[in-house]
C-alpha cells in the first residue's frame, strides 16, 4: 500500500518553479506527486501557513567527530529540523578534519542512523586543513562529499588554492572558501573600526576578507573552476564578486543571517558579550546595507547559517579569549522573516529562493524544490506566529547566540524529510 | 556614586567627573598631613587584583586604600589561580564569598572589568583593561591639568604617540572632551586607530599641527614591541619624527604643561631635557593618582557608613 500525505490549503512558495499560490501538495511514499490524494488519505491542514521546499544550509558546523561537547550529528540535525532545514552541509573542521573517505562515510552513516535532517558532507581542501597537500578529493567525492573547504581558515598560499581549484573542478566539486588573509586578521577579535577603537579590542580589518576574495576571484577566473565564497561580510567583497559575476567568472557566494542584521555596535551594546564574537566579524551599517542589496539583486546566491556551536566555557570568558561563532540553525528563518521580509525589504519568494534552490544550485544538490517527483522535503511555516529566542530551549548544544531574548515573527511549524516529520511544533 | 562600578569614564557625566575631582582635592589635603590616615573606610576591605604587571598603579591604589583605613589585600596574578586556568567569573565569586567590599582589577583583556562587574555585587574599579580604558589615570590627568590651569574648558590638549594601543589616551580623550577641552592627537599613521573622532579627538596631519599653541602636551609611552611587530621602523626614527624634544615643545604655549603616563622611554618618545624640564608635571600626576584613587574609593564605597 502506498503511503500518502495531503498538505491542504497552504501558500506554496516554490521559487524553483516560480510558484507562489494557495494550493495543495500531495506526497506519495516520500516523494511529491501530481496525483490526486486517495480517499481517507491523512491530511495536514496548512491553511494560513507557508509551504516551502525544505531549507538547505550550505554551511554549518556539526562538530562531529571530535568536538561532541559542542554539537554532534544527532543534536545538530535536530536543531536543523527545528529551524526548517531538511539538509545541512557540515564543514570539515572537525577533529580529525574530514580529509579521508572513511570520515565522510562515518558522517553520512551516522546521519542516516539518526534519521533527522539530511547531512551533506564537505571534505577538506588540504590534508588536516593544514594548507599544504591536497586532500584526496576524488575519493572524498566517491564517498559522498558534495564540496571541499578548509573552513575555519582560508587557504593561505595562492599556489595551493590555484591547484585546489583546478583539481576540485576535475571532480565537479565546488570549493567553498573561507576568505581571510591571516596576516591582516591575526589577533583580532572584532571588526576594525570606530567601535573597536572605542572598546579597545584588537580589530579584524575588512581588508583581511577583501584581499583574499580578490585573490581567489583571479584564480577562479583563470582556472574556470567553481569558487564559492563563504560568509561574505563586507561591501567591497560583495562588489568584487558582483563584478566578477558580470565578467562570467564561475563564482557563487553566501551570507549569514547575523551579517545581514547586526553590526559591530552589537559588541558595544551588549558590553563585550562573547556571543557577538564571530568570524568574519559583525561589520558596519554600510556593509549590512550592501549585503542586503546584494541578497536582493541575486549577487548573493544563498543565505547560510555558519552555525558554529560552542560549549559555555568557550564563551563565558574575556571577549578576546572567547571562541568565534554563533549557533544559528534554530533562529535563521525567524530572524530573516522578522528583519527582512516583514518590513518589506525582501520579497518572501526571494528569501525562500536563497534558502532553497539557491544553495541547492551551489552544491548541485537535487533538493530545494516542490516539483512532482522530487523527494518530499517540505517545511511548513506560520508567518504570523511570534516567539522569543530562548537558547536554553535549543535542540543544539550551542546556546551561543546574539539573538537571545529577541522576539521573532515567523516560526517553523513542521519539517518533513522524505515525507516524514522530523520536527513538529508541539 | 555609592555602590557603582568605575569601568570607563564614558559612564560618568561631566557633573560626576567634577564630583570626583573635588573629592580628590580634599584627599590631597590628607596627603599633605604628617599623619596620612583618616578613618573613612575603617572596617572595609579592598582587593587589588593585577593580572598584568604594574608597580605604580598598584602601589597607588593600595596606598589610597590604606590612607583611608581600608584593609587592603594585593593579589599578584603571576602567583594566582588564573595561571591555573581559573575563570575570572570563578575568581570573582571566590572574592565575594570572602566578603570583599570592592575589587580593583588590572587585566590584559579589554572588557575584563565589565565581565567581573557583571559577576560581582560590590564595586569594581578598572585599573586598566587591555587597550580599552584606564579611568583613574584619566581622572588623575584631569586633576593635574585642572589644578595647574584652573579650568579645562577651552584648553588645547595634544596627545602624541601610540594611540592605537593606549588605554590611557582613550580615557583621557573621553574625560578631557567631556569637561570642555579640545584634544588633538598625532602619531605614526600605523599607530592611529580608525574612528578616533568618535571619541572626541581631532586628528592632526602632523605632530607640529597638534602641538601648535597647545596648553597641555602629553606623550604616550612607546612599547618596544611595536618595532618588532613591524608597526614602526624603529626607536631612532620615532624619536626624530614623533618624539617630544625642546624644539617641538616650543611650538606649544610657553606655559604649556608636559604630561606622560610613565614609565618613560627616555630618548624615544621624550628627551630627558623635556621630561626633567620645568614644564613637566610627571610627579604631580603621580601624587594626583593617589588623591584621585582615594576619592574614587570614598565615593564608591560610600564613606564610613
Amino acid at each position: 500500500m502506498a503511503e500518502f500525505l495531503w498538505i491542504r490549503g497552504g501558500r506554496i512558495i516554490d521559487p524553483s518553479r516560480g510558484a507562489d499560490e494557495t494550493a495543495d501538495l500531495v506526497i506519495r511514499d516520500g516523494r511529491l506527486t501530481a496525483e490526486a490524494p486517495p480517499t481517507g488519505c491523512p491530511v495536514l491542514d496548512a491553511r494560513g501557513l507557508w509551504v516551502l521546499p525544505g531549507l538547505i544550509d550550505l554551511h554549518c558546523h556539526l562538530r562531529d567527530p571530535g568536538q561532541e561537547w559542542k554539537e554532534d550529528i544527532a543534536s545538530g540535525t535536530r536543531a536543523a529540523a527545528r529551524g526548517g532545514y531538511t539538509a545541512v552541509a557540515t564543514m570539515p573542521n572537525t577533529e580529525p578534519a574530514v580529509d579521508t573517505p572513511a570520515l565522510v562515510e562515518y558522517q553520512l552513516a551516522r546521519a542516516a542512523a539518526v534519521g533527522g535532517s539530511r547531512v551533506l558532507s564537505v571534505g577538506a581542501i588540504t590534508v588536516g586543513r593544514q594548507g599544504r597537500e591536497l586532500a584526496p578529493m576524488g575519493q572524498l567525492r566517491a564517498a559522498g562529499a558534495v564540496a571541499v573547504s578548509d573552513d575555519g581558515a582560508g587557504v593561505e598560499q595562492a599556489v595551493v588554492m590555484w591547484r585546489a581549484l583546478r583539481y576540485a573542478a576535475s571532480f565537479g566539486l565546488p570549493v567553498l572558501e573561507h576568505c581571510e588573509d591571516r596576516s591582516l586578521s591575526r589577533g583580532g577579535a572584532m571588526h576594525r573600526g570606530a567601535v573597536s577603537t572605542r572598546l579597545g579590542l584588537p580589530g579584524i580589518p575588512a581588508e583581511a576578507e577583501e584581499v583574499a576574495v580578490a585573490r581567489d576571484l583571479v584564480l577562479a577566473e583563470a582556472t574556470g573552476a567553481h569558487l564559492h565564497v563563504a560568509h561574505v561580510s563586507t561591501a567591497r567583497a560583495v562588489e568584487l564578486i558582483r563584478r566578477a559575476k558580470a565578467r562570467g567568472v564561475r563564482v557563487t557566494c553566501e551570507v549569514t543571517p547575523h551579517h545581514l542584521t547586526l553590526t559591530d555596535e552589537a559588541v558595544a551594546r551588549s558590553r563585550y558579550d562573547p556571543d557577538t564574537k564571530v568570524n568574519p566579524p559583525l561589520r558596519t551599517e554600510e556593509d549590512v546595507a550592501a549585503l542586503r542589496a546584494a541578497l536582493a539583486d541575486g549577487t548573493i546566491d544563498a543565505v547560510a547559517t555558519d552555525h558554529a556551536p560552542h560549549g559555555p566555557e568557550e564563551k563565558r570568558c574575556e571577549y578576546e579569549a572567547a571562541a568565534f561563532g554563533i549557533s544559528g540553525l534554530e533562529t535563521a528563518l525567524g530572524v530573516l522573516l522578522t528583519t527582512l521580509v516583514q518590513p518589506g525589504l525582501l520579497a518572501p519568494a526571494a528569501l525562500v529562493e536563497r534558502l532553497t534552490c539557491g544553495p541547492a544550485r551551489v552544491l548541485g544538490h537535487p533538493g530545494g524544490t516542490l516539483a512532482a517527483g522530487a523527494a518530499a522535503d517540505v517545511v511548513l511555516v506560520d508567518p504570523r506566529a511570534s516567539w522569543r529566542v530562548e537558547p536554553e530551549a535549543f535542540a543544539s548544544r550551542g546556546r551561543n547566540t546574539p539573538f537571545k531574548g529577541w522576539n521573532l515573527t515567523g516560526r517553523v511549524v513542521a519539517t518533513l524529510v522524505a515525507g516524514k516529520a522530523v520536527w513538529q511544533l508541539g | 556614586m555609592k555602590g557603582r562600578d568605575l569601568l570607563d569614564l564614558a559612564d560618568l557625566g561631566a557633573d560626576e567627573l567634577e564630583t570626583v575631582l573635588e573629592a580628590a582635592a580634599s584627599m590631597e589635603d590628607v596627603l599633605a598631613r604628617r599623619i596620612k590616615k583618616v578613618p573613612t573606610l575603617r572596617g572595609r576591605s579592598l582587593v587589588t587584583l593585577f593580572f598584568e604587571p604594574s608597580t605604580r598603579t598598584r602601589i597607588s591604589f593600595e596606598l589610597a586604600g590604606k590612607y583611608l583605613s581600608a584593609d587592603v589585600v594585593g593579589v599578584n596574578a603571576a602567583a594566582a589561580s588564573v595561571q591555573k586556568g581559573e575563570s575570572l567569573e570563578d575568581t570573582a565569586r571566590t572574592l565575594e564569598a570572602m566578603g570583599v567590599d570592592a575589587v580593583v582589577l588590572r587585566h590584559r583583556a579589554a572588557g575584563a572589568a565589565e565581565l567581573l562587574a557583571r559577576c560581582l555585587e560590590v564595586p569594581v574599579i578598572n585599573a586598566g583593561d587591555g587597550m580599552h580604558a584606564h579611568p583613574t589615570q584619566g581622572l588623575l590627568d584631569l586633576y593635574t591639568v585642572r589644578r595647574r590651569k584652573g579650568e579645562l574648558r577651552g584648553l588645547k590638549v595634544a596627545i602624541i604617540g601610540d594611540l592605537e594601543h593606549s588605554r590611557v589616551a582613550r580615557s583621557d580623550l573621553i574625560g578631557l572632551t567631556r569637561l570642555g577641552a579640545q584634544v588633538w592627537v598625532a602619531g605614526p599613521a600605523t599607530l592611529l586607530p580608525p574612528g578616533l573622532e568618535g571619541l572626541g579627538a581631532r586628528v592632526a596631519a602632523t605632530v607640529e599641527e597638534a602641538l601648535r599653541e597647545a596648553d597641555v602636551v602629553m606623550a604616550l609611552r612607546l612599547q618596544r614591541e611595536r618595532q618588532q611587530q613591524g608597526l614602526i621602523p624603529g626607536g631612532e626614527e620615532y624619536a626624530r619624527c614623533f618624539g617630544l624634544n625642546r624644539q617641538r615643545l616650543a611650538l606649544a604655549k610657553p606655559d604649556a604643561l608636559f604630561l606622560h603616563p610613565m614609565p618613560l622611554n627616555r630618548g624615544v618618545e621624550v628627551t630627558s631635557e623635556v621630561a626633567d624640564g620645568a614644564q613637566a608635571v610627571l610627579f604631580d600626576q603621580v601624587r594626583a593618582g593617589v588623591a584621585v584613587r582615594m576619592a574614587v574609593l570614598y565615593l564608591l564605597l560610600g564613606g564610613g557608613n
